[in-house]
């Protein structure tokens, strides 16, 4: 057996292996092991996070070949341990250290970034907010600009910190953690099924049909539950229907910061149109019910059907006169054109997942990598641009919206308006021992819900990711080199999530 | 600008001129109604299954503070409990979102309780700082959406502004982590008098789902006096504005 390969591999999306399966390696094993197939451009880790067990800590890191399969290996170490540091070689390992780092005091000896996350009420190390280790560079002619955390408009706290000459931005440092809720430890309390499936829902509002999705799935996986087609294909409706309408919503808000007032109020209406039909459906504008554990409360009834088809056929038609319209606009392409470059060299180092990703030229799309649900027999063409500005952010959204609604309308008509889906099912039993791993593209990106149950089937380790997660890194490179005055446009085109990084 | 022109006729007209009157699809989830004869089994069910610790026994009721209108309750139990699509629920005292068995009635301010020097100053005007404290964001986008083309508030001088120093009062979502206390206070410290303090989402109002997370400090809540509680998981923005404007007096339009 090749020395790299101790790991183990499985398939499918979601999917689960017995803990006794996953092969716990020597650190420094792991560490080239790791080395060895992250090198390669397709591989990338999905997750890698540190369970604790009195004062010891297991370590898994899961990672993806690209070509579907899941491949998970571990090592043990204890708390407060000094570890060489993968970020060294793959800076996108960065975050997922820093967060092993802040939780549990390990050291990674190497690692050019070991800064706070979220400032977790476990902190290991970290004292407060106040005291975040900003960057910093002296020079009379550099002056720093902080923002946050709470900011001008009705959005999530962060803190932006600015390092710039004159209005040219030189770098850019983004601490969070504000939202830090606690929700990874809410998850793997001893609450009901139900309440975590409500909390999943609400890890990041946006994507509340995407988040309870990744955790339904990764419940109906520990439990053998097999989900029926129509269900499969019902909640793929519900995850593009979310899609569209923050597509459109991001369309209003950069119109908004381009000053593009019309663009702004058509595409908010819009967006209305989009969240009450998902209200009709299912009586929540964000999706919020839809998605429960093998089962549904709110069937995709014909009257359903006739209210998304009426309704999504005018929102395609009104929104395609509109951005041909806007991309025609020279006031808009002067603003869009060439502002906030994310090259694609700089965002397979990151880590970037999803839209951040195919903007820059990745392809990177969990429907096509590790299809799930109805995915499976879709063929789903991720749509990639190349230029990584704000227009490839904005353009990237407009055609995605058209590609969501022909796919909507395309299931709608296929449809067996006969067939029934089982109801929800909130006393399942979950396989002990066993960790489960779901994968979700949300319309920011990959989602990866993992589950670890303990030897009663009760889950005792929660980890969620949100494409945010890598992302943010992108938008304070995507500044770099740019009039401060463009921010704001290259933070609406991004759109990140503070709730799904805090957690 | 003859596109504009066309996109402007094209699109129509948008906004919802009564904003008292309007309805929500059926399936919106608003008021429940609690029924009064329920087996004290049922009863027992009702209050371990609900994930908000919402639900209460003798007499059975709800607490719309801290209710995330998951609605599972009236699947397991259709014949106890039952949603309407009465959307207008917020209330300026605490137990008056407390719904109990055999109450079907709208949910309306205490007149008595609403200090004078509100709509003696703001009635006309009334300028918020909104501080998402934890919020997770369809919050903050249902506040958002209160002012767009759609809901139009502004029409009554309503508005969200950046500056503290320029507003009338503080608007909360989320259940207020602890890593962000200290900005809420320093925010409300910030905002002259009078000041309103509104809490909007089960989150604010009572911690919601997150009530027994280690992550939070509601101390905020606890140490001042709130004007307006807007219930929902999101508050819809039909339910946010009608609370504003039986806060300030204002009668339709
Ligand atoms: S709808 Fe409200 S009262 Fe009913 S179970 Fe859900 S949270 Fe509890």
């Amino acid at each position: 057996m090749n020395q790299y390969h101790q790991y183990v591999r499985i398939k499918g999306n979601p999917a689960t292996v017995k803990l006794a399966d996953i092969p716990m390696l020597e650190y420094d094993l792991f560490f080239e092991q790791a080395i060895h197939i992250l090198h390669n451009p397709d591989c990338r880790c999905v997750s890698y996070f540190a369970k604790p067990d009195n004062g010891a800590l297991t370590c898994f890191i899961v990672l993806s070949d690209g070509a579907g399969d899941i491949i998970i290996y571990g090592y043990r170490c204890n708390e407060r341990a000094t570890l060489p540091s993968l970020t060294a070689k793959i800076p996108a390992m960065h975050i997922y250290e820093r967060e092993i780092a802040e939780n549990f005091g390990v050291t990674f000896e190497g690692h050019p970034w070991l800064k706070p996350v979220r400032y977790p009420y476990n902190r290991s190390y970290s004292d407060w907010m106040d005291s975040y280790p900003f960057y910093r560079i002296d020079g009379t002619e550099l002056h720093e600009v902080g923002v946050g955390p709470i900011h001008a408009g009705v959005i999530e706290p962060g803190h932006f910190r600015f390092i710039c000459n004159g209005e040219k931005v030189l770098h850019l440092e983004i601490q969070l953690g504000y939202q830090h809720r606690g929700v990874e430890t809410l998850m793997a309390d001893d609450s009901s099924l139900l309440k975590k499936t409500i909390l999943s829902e609400n890890i990041a509002g946006d994507s509340a049909v995407s988040h309870g999705l990744g955790f339904a799935l990764v419940t109906e996986a520990l439990s053998g539950v097999e989900v029926d087609e129509r269900l499969a294909q019902e909640r793929v409706i519900a995850q593009e229907m979310e899609r569209v309408a923050v597509h459109i919503g991001d369309t209003a808000a950069l119109c908004g910061d381009v000053a593009y007032q019309l663009g702004q109020v058509v595409c908010e209406a819009l967006r209305t149109v989009m969240i009450n039909t998902t209200q009709f459906w299912c009586g929540n504008r964000f999706g919020k019910g839809i998605i429960r554990p093998a089962g549904t409360r709110y069937p995709l009834t014909a009257d359903v059907r006739d209210e998304i088809v009426k309704n999504l056929t005018k929102v395609k038609r009104e929104y395609g006169q509109f951005t041909d319209r806007l991309f025609s606009l020279p006031s808009v392409l002067a603003r869009f054109e060439g502002i906030g470059i994310v090259t694609t060299e700089q965002a397979r180092g990151i880590g970037a997942v999803g839209m951040a990703a195919r903007t820059s030229n990745l392809n990177r799309d969990t429907r096509k990598s590790n299809p799930y649900l109805a995915y499976r027999n879709l063929e789903h063409e991720p749509i990639l641009m190349d230029s990584g500005d704000v227009m490839a952010r904005a353009k990237l959204r407009a055609d995605e919206v058209v590609q969501s609604i022909d796919r909507v309308l395309d299931m709608l008509d296929k449809l067996d308006y006969q067939a029934t889906s089982a109801t929800p099912n909130f006393g399942l039993a979950f396989a002990p021992d066993t960790l489960a791993i779901s994968l979700v593209e949300g319309w920011r990106g990959e989602i990866c819900h993992v589950a670890i149950t303990n030897d009663e089937g009760a889950i005792d380790h929660y980890k969620v990711k949100d494409p945010s997660f890598h992302n943010w890194f992108a938008l304070a490179l995507a500044v770099r080199d740019q009039e401060i005055s463009d921010f704001p446009i290259c933070n609406k085109s991004f759109n990140l999530s503070y709730c799904g990084n805090d957690l | 600008m003859l596109d504009e022109l066309k996109i402007l006729r094209d699109h129509g007209i948008q906004y919802v001129k009564d904003l008292r009157g309007a309805t929500l699809t059926p399936l919106f989830r608003g008021r429940p109604v609690v029924n009064l004869e329920v087996p004290q089994a049922d009863v027992d069910a009702l209050v371990s299954m609900c994930p908000s610790k919402a639900i209460g026994s003798s007499p059975l009721s709800i607490d719309l503070g801290k209710c995330v209108f998951c609605r599972e309750c009236e699947f397991a139990f259709p014949t106890a409990i039952q949603f309407t699509n009465d959307f207008r629920i917020a209330a300026n005292r605490r137990e008056d979102l407390i719904v109990r068995a055999g109450e079907d009635k709208p949910i309306r301010l205490d007149e008595s309780a609403i200090r004078p020097e509100i709509r003696k100053t703001l009635r006309n005007s009334l300028k918020l700082r909104e501080v998402s404290a934890a919020g997770e964001n369809s919050g903050e986008m249902e506040l958002n959406a209160a002012g767009n083309v759609n809901f139009d508030m502004g029409r009554f001088g309503i508005e969200f502004v950046a500056s503290p120093r320029h507003v009338d009062g503080v608007v909360i979502t989320g259940p207020i982590s602890a890593n962000m206390a200290q900005a809420l206070q320093v925010c409300f410290d910030a905002t002259p008098d009078p000041k309103v303090v509104v809490l909007v989402g089960s989150d604010a109002i009572s911690g919601g789902l997150f009530a027994d997370s280690p992550a939070l400090d509601r101390s905020f809540v606890e140490a001042h006096h709130i004007d307006l509680y807007v219930p929902g998981n999101p508050a819809h923005p039909l339910t946010f504005i009608n609370g504003l404007m039986d806060m300030l007096g204002i009668e339709d339009r």
